[in-house]
């Protein structure tokens, strides 16, 4: 039966081809895609990451032929900070945002083991914000303005020896993050010889630590050649300057000393023209690509396992954007009417136990009211009794007075009426 | 946003559109094209036509010739290469649209075809693990209008708003060598007219900055809808090899815009317009989808009312966060009111305790009290008793004095001794 070609995978060699009877049309389709990014813009971010007077600032404008702003920096920074500036420049119809971006402090510190840390961050910010941008539900993509670092120019001081730990550590913490592109800057302070010698021990060290630095792309034809070549002059000796000389019967930009003039355009001289060319003329695309599809697909990786986000269930069963999305919020559900179900539980203890308190408080009350009771019905007891013996006295005096009374008037009207008769004229 | 700033010599960024062309060759191109339309009406024979190939072939052949009882959605990919260009095409077809008795819902199986590819994208797009991501999303509809000469049948008017908000719709007039230019413009007018009314909304080309484009631009829109004629065989014309139609009285040919807007077509869809198809796709079609569709992941259970009001521009994620928020200072006010509760009804208790207390201590106070005063006149009693009792006793004794005095007066007289 008609057959339709294999649904599984896009890839191309499972498609037929088959041959055109004239021309289509359709190779035009880069410069359709080329003429929409012109349209667009073009964006590119650069970090310059060095110690104080390395030449950083002088290098950039160098580089882009103009002056960027920045005052150049004490060394009395107390930790590092990133300072980071953004230009619209125009050569022929192409319209570039670059953004340049500095370590200001870098190095001078006495404890400089958390010096690479807010350059980490930083990057770090830049990704979680595209990140954030990418899992909006209503988002604008295709017009944001991209912040994430493209290339780290890593600066490295001109002593001839070797690589400072620093700058090892420091590269270490930044090459799974951002394109790492080595320099050995103010490179007119080494002799020829040294400078071989350096650019080798630096390679070295660099491989024996680890360190993966951005390497020029091979795999397409049109420059492979260029870029491999150029990956074997890495790390690339420059000069920077703004001021010009004249050489001949031109100006050219050039560092004037009593014995001579470094011509930073002289590929005699320093690396320059090989950077700017890697950097900016053959190799920025590849910069940007690399940046979105590997450093930053990895850090994004990272956060969503970190955020509990996976591929696959328990069962090796892939799961659907809907089902991560709703066991989230089950979970997340969930979570909040344990929280809800934990704080009511507090609140019955508690009034429990002020119930048991207020309870225990009434009990001794009426413990000591009873107790006052008793007193008060024993003292009434007392009393009664007082009463009573009083009562009794009474009666028996009363008694007594009276018997005495008769037995007076009975002595009386014996023998002593004589006395009564006196006693009575007497008294009348 | 930025500075401007000037450059004093050339530094070479200009490059960059050569370096994006050149990686775009390297990763080659893909595109998906869907052609919807009643069978019978040519849809094959524009594809082979537009792609000069023969995509559908004895080898390979179109979905006419397939009967089918149901709306199918078939897929026939190609990879094709011009001039250094590779491409990978992919075509969709409809085979039984329109075809049957009872058409209801037969734009259905469609959709959901549309849906699923934007499912698709979705998923891979949101995996944790990201590879290259394939794009299988349909970048245009062909939809082949009947030509009638009348007006669109209800079934195009239905199909076409059902679909102009999932994918990028270009009408056309199919066989349009059955009509002269005049019903041709007529029916052409007729269309726009009924699609204006009905609101759909087709594809439309973008205004750029360039004038002569954008004139361009203008005298296709003026022909609108594109009426087309294609063909498979290739016929001699004045000595120039050309595809067209062989009827006695002359030829039609395929690519003479005065027979008809093939060439118009072909020039947009794949030489002027490919790209713009895409990133329409990409950015309004496809991200309607995933807003919907993230949408309700995201206000699944939580009151719909609420949801149908504001798109939010956060991720889901940042959408739990914020309910999080919410429900933490719920939780607080929640909180706050039972403890109010508590502490009213604890103050109440401890006042009526301390009311007890108070009664209870009065109480006692009062009894205490009474007891004194019955104490103190006990004791008052007692003392004028014995007052009393001291009185008389000494009163008995003075009594008894006397007595014994004036018994012993009369004794002594008795005995003679008083005188």
């Amino acid at each position: 039966c008609a057959t339709v070609v294999s649904f599984k995978s896009n890839c191309k060699r499972n498609v037929r081809g088959v041959p055109l009877a004239g021309h289509v049309g359709f190779d035009s389709m880069p410069d359709q895609l080329v003429n929409k990014s012109v349209n667009r813009g073009f964006c590119f971010n650069i970090l310059c990451v060095g110690e104080t007077g390395l030449g950083k600032s002088t290098l950039m404008d160098t580089l882009f032929n103009t002056k960027f702003e920045g005052e150049p920096t004490q060394h009395n920074q107390p930790g590092v900070t990133l300072k980071s500036y953004t230009y619209e420049l125009q050569e022929s119809n192409v319209r570039l945002k670059l953004t340049v971006v500095n370590t200001v402090g870098f190095g001078d510190q006495i404890n400089k083991e958390d010096s690479y840390k807010s350059i980490v961050e930083f990057i770090d910010a830049q990704f979680e914000a595209y990140l954030q941008e990418e899992l909006k539900i209503k988002r604008t993509l295709h017009s944001y303005h991209d912040t994430r670092i493209h290339a780290c120019l890593y600066f490295i001081a001109p002593t001839g020896h070797s690589l400072k730990s620093l700058d090892l550590v420091t590269m270490k913490k930044l090459d799974s993050k951002v394109n790492i592109i080595p320099i050995i800057a103010k490179s007119d302070a080494i002799s020829k010889s040294e400078l071989a010698k350096f650019k080798i021990k630096i390679t070295s060290e660099l491989v024996s630590n680890g360190v993966q630095i951005y390497q020029f792309p091979t795999d397409d034809e049109s420059v492979a050649e260029i870029n491999s070549t150029m990956n074997s002059h890495l790390p690339f000796a420059v000069v920077g300057s703004t001021e010009e000389v004249k050489i001949g019967n031109k100006m050219v930009k050039a560092r004037q000393y009593p014995w001579g003039t470094v011509q930073v355009e002289n590929e005699n001289h320093c690396d320059f023209v090989k950077l700017r060319e890697m950097l900016i003329r053959v190799n920025m695309e590849d910069l940007r690509e690399q940046t979105h599809t590997r450093h930053y697909e990895l850090y994004r990786r990272c956060k969503l396992e970190e955020m509990g986000f996976k591929d696959t269930d328990p069962d090796s069963k892939p799961f659907s954007l809907q089902e991560t999305y709703e066991a989230k919020r089950n979970e997340f559900m969930g979570e909040l009417q344990k929280k809800e179900e934990e704080m009511r539980q507090m609140f019955v203890q508690r009034v429990k136990e002020k119930e048991a308190e207020l309870k225990e408080a009434e009990k001794e009350l009426h413990e000591k009211f009873d107790r006052l009771k008793k007193l008060h019905q024993d003292e009434k007891k007392k009393l009664e009794e007082k009463k009573k013996s009083l009562d009794d006295e009474v009666n028996i005096f009363k008694q007594k007075k009276t018997a005495a009374e008769l037995l007076l008037n009975q002595a009386q009207q014996a023998g002593g009426s004589t006395t009564l008769k006196r006693d009575k004229e007497r008294k009348k | 946003m930025g500075q401007q700033k000037n450059l004093d010599g050339y530094v070479g960024f200009a490059s960059l559109p050569n370096q994006v062309y050149r990686k775009s060759v390297k990763r080659g191109f893909e595109f998906t094209l869907m052609v919807v339309g009643e069978s019978g009406l040519g849809k094959s024979t524009l594809i082979n036509s537009l792609f000069l190939t023969d995509l559908y072939s004895a080898e390979y052949p179109g979905p006419s010739h397939r009967i089918k009882k149901t709306v199918q959605v078939e897929q026939s990919k190609v990879l094709i290469k011009e001039g250094g260009v590779q491409l990978l095409l992919t075509i969709v077809d409809t085979p039984g649209f329109g075809d049957a008795v009872d058409n209801s819902n037969c734009w259905q199986p469609i959709i959901d075809h549309i849906d699923s590819k934007f499912e698709d994208y979705l998923n891979s797009e949101s995996r944790v693990n990201r590879r290259q991501m394939p794009d299988s999303r349909i970048h245009c509809c062909l939809y082949f209008i009947a030509p009638s000469g009348h007006g669109l049948k209800p079934l195009d008017i239905e199909f076409m708003k059902r679909l102009h908000e999932k994918v990028n719709v270009i009408p056309m007039i199919a066989k349009a060598d059955t009509l002269t230019p005049e019903e041709c413009q007529q029916f052409k007018k007729q269309i726009m007219r009924e699609i204006q009314e009905h609101k759909i909304k087709i594809y439309e080309f973008p205004e750029t900055d360039d004038e002569e484009e954008n004139r361009l631009v203008k005298k296709i829109k003026d022909k609108l809808p594109l009426a087309v004629v294609g063909s498979n065989t290739i016929i001699e014309v004045n000595g120039k090899r050309v595809r067209g139609r062989q009827y006695p009285w002359g030829v039609a040919e395929v690519e003479n815009s005065d027979h008809c807007d093939f060439t118009i077509l072909r020039d947009m869809l794949i030489r002027t317009h490919m790209q713009d198809l895409k990133d329409v796709t990409n950015n309004v079609h496809y991200e309607n989808y995933r807003s919907r569709k993230l949408a309700a992941v995201t206000y699944n259970g939580v009151d719909n009312n609420k949801a149908k009001g504001q798109l939010s521009t956060k991720s889901p994620l940042a959408q739990m966060e914020e309910e999080r928020r919410e429900h933490v200072a719920k939780m607080k006010k929640m909180e706050m009111e039972m403890e109010q509760v508590f502490e009213m009804k604890v103050k109440e208790k401890v006042q009526k305790l301390k009311d007890s207390e108070a009664e209870l201590q009065r109480r006692h106070e009062q009894m205490k009290k009474n007891l004194e005063a019955q104490h103190k006149e006990l004791e008052e009693k007692r003392r004028v008793f014995e007052e009393e009792r001291v009185n008389w006793e000494t009163q008995q004794r003075l009594e008894q004095q006397k007595l014994e005095a004036s018994r012993t007066l009369d004794k002594n007289k008795k005995k003679g001794k008083i005188f």
